[in-house]
């Protein structure tokens, strides 16, 4: 296996995407509109996978139950505007609810596995909170499929002859604000800081006055907020549907964001999102005998790629283990 | 397993207090019995408070820094980062604080954006003082600082620890292998032997009594 790939391959890689987009989009307007709607798939990914890469970064874990809790979120918003509140009321209730929620998972299922256990515990704590989760969706929601409404009207734009829907360009610049949000107060604020200390080194953390297990949970609030704008985005779409395993395709295709980003890169997982989805959209709409049901094999195929080829994927880096 | 065998040490306010002794006599373990990294029977006492039960979250806010094994230095993160997390716990501007650090390491202004990990062995030492100064700190804990450093940065160092002292009336509790240097800038000192205090004095006593010095301080 090539350790080390030289360190312009990742650059290469991506412009040569960006390339490949761009020409195609300005040669065709079928592939233009597809890379458009394939980009709004990646947003979603992209922020359930950025949501999968806080925990990891600070857990070293993978959090199964992140798409569970996101479906959750999505029906607390549905429920919210059953009730006749309207949909950014209703949204900004539901990230409310989701950070509370994700710190009270936090506190009550996986801090104290984690104070005495190892990874392994705390994956399979992560898949009990899925089970429970996903069971009480099905318990209060019943298995029906309801209809989310979306934030964007119905609408099409048209530029140059390509028709963009309004949904699909909604879709994609809530899910990079948020995540540019959330990158701003990791970078800026005095919080984003301990955050981070407490993640990278939590014993140096705690010695200058961090309160590190209050950290972490914070940012299983913050994953989960994450999640839920990504569940709410999701559910709107017409391939998606608001039912109670609608986000289990979503997670596999985050995770093969997430680890082709390299698993500890929030930028990586914006960029390997909006990339999946783009390439799986085109893929689908090109090649015929590709059908829907190949996508999501073909994400794991990716997924399992990266880790066989280039572990720490395009932004990880590389760990070295001192002995 | 069990470190310390009922150590009894006392350090004065504005004292430096040198902790010294072979491997694995207990020096590291009984600063983490300070600032709460292991768990501890006894009493440990600051300021008139017990720090028996605290953790070291809460033991930072009272004021007591501790520079471990290893620095503690953020090696991911810029050394301006670094700084900012020294003075984490307290509202408000720290651009005072960031001025009288800066007097004592003029450089670090120039290297703010560098990340940490990339300074060498001596000015990540530094840099890892400097936070600990960003805590305000009333008492100063610090292992080994000399550590793989080369003399004149150890020279280096020990002054500054002087300077800290005298300048801003910080206690120092210094853990160290270099027992020579060490009794030069304390005012008093330990040596500890498989968990236990073998001797105590003055700096001065203790450099001059040649029986401990070629037994537990070896020079």
């Amino acid at each position: 296996m090539p350790a080390n790939l030289r360190p312009w391959i990742v650059p290469a890689l991506l412009a040569g995407l960006v390339i490949f987009l761009l020409v195609g989009s300005l040669r065709s307007a079928l592939f233009a509109q597809q890379t458009v709607s394939g980009l709004a798939n990646g947003g979603i990914y992209a922020s359930l996978g950025v949501a999968l890469v806080l925990i990891y970064r600070a857990t070293q874990v993978i959090n199964f139950a992140q798409g569970a809790i996101a479906t959750f979120t999505t029906y607390v918003a549905w429920q919210f505007m059953q009730w006749g509140l309207g949909y950014w009321g209703a949204f900004v209730i539901t990230l409310c609810v989701a950070f509370a929620g994700g710190i009270a998972i936090q506190l009550v299922a996986i801090r104290p596995v984690e104070r005495r256990g190892n990874v392994l515990t705390v994956v399979i704590a992560s898949i009990g909170v899925l089970i429970a989760v996903e069971g009480a969706v099905g318990w209060i929601w019943g298995p029906e499929i309801r209809f989310m409404p979306s934030a964007f009207p119905v609408r099409t734009y048209h530029v140059g002859g390509v028709a963009f829907s309004l949904q699909d360009l909604g879709t994609i610049g809530v899910s990079i604000a948020s995540v540019v949000v959330l990158w701003a107060l990791f970078q800026f604020t005095k919080l984003g800081l301990a955050m981070r200390a407490a993640a990278l080194r939590p014993n140096a953390a705690r010695l200058v006055g961090v309160r590190v297990s209050w950290m972490l949970s914070f940012g299983w609030g913050l994953a989960a907020v994450l999640g839920a704008i990504a569940g709410m985005m999701a559910a709107a779409s017409p391939s998606v549907l608001l039912q109670p395993n609608m986000m289990d395709g979503v997670l596999i295709y985050a995770f093969a964001a997430a680890v082709l980003g390299g698993l500890e890169s929030p930028l990586g997982a914006v960029i390997g999102g909006l990339a999946i989805g783009a390439m799986l959209n085109l893929l689908s709409s090109y090649v015929s005998w590709v059908t829907p049901q190949l996508l999501l094999p073909a994400a794991f195929v990716v997924m399992l790629t990266v880790l066989l080829v280039k572990p720490s994927g395009l932004f990880g880096r590389t760990r070295v283990h001192r002995v | 397993m069990r470190a310390l065998h009922g150590v009894t040490l006392e350090v004065d306010e504005g004292q430096i207090v040198a902790l010294l002794g072979a491997n694995g006599a207990g020096k590291t373990t009984t600063l983490r019995a300070v600032s709460g990294t292991v768990r501890r029977e006894g009493e440990v006492t600051y300021d008139g408070k017990s720090l028996t039960h605290q953790g070291p979250e809460t033991v930072a806010r009272l004021g007591i820094a501790h520079v471990p094994e290893g620095r503690g230095t953020f090696s991911e993160l810029t050394v301006w980062e670094n700084l900012r997390l020294g003075a984490i716990t307290r509202r408000g501007s720290i651009d005072e604080d960031l001025k009288r650090v800066l007097t004592f390491f003029p450089w670090l202004e120039k290297r703010k954006s560098q990340q940490a990990g990339t300074l060498s062995g001596g000015e990540q030492q530094m840099l890892a003082i400097a936070r600990a100064m960003m805590q305000r700190p009333r008492m100063l804990l610090i292992d080994e600082p000399s550590l793989g450093l080369a003399p004149l940065v150890v020279t280096e160092i020990f002054r500054i620890l002087r300077d800290l002292n005298e300048r801003e009336g910080t206690t120092v509790l210094l853990v160290e292998q270099n027992a020579r240097n060490s009794l030069a800038v304390s005012n008093h000192a330990y040596v500890l032997e498989t968990g236990r205090v073998a001797y105590s004095g003055t700096s001065d006593e203790l450099a001059q009594h040649e029986a401990i010095r070629r037994s537990y301080l070896g020079y």
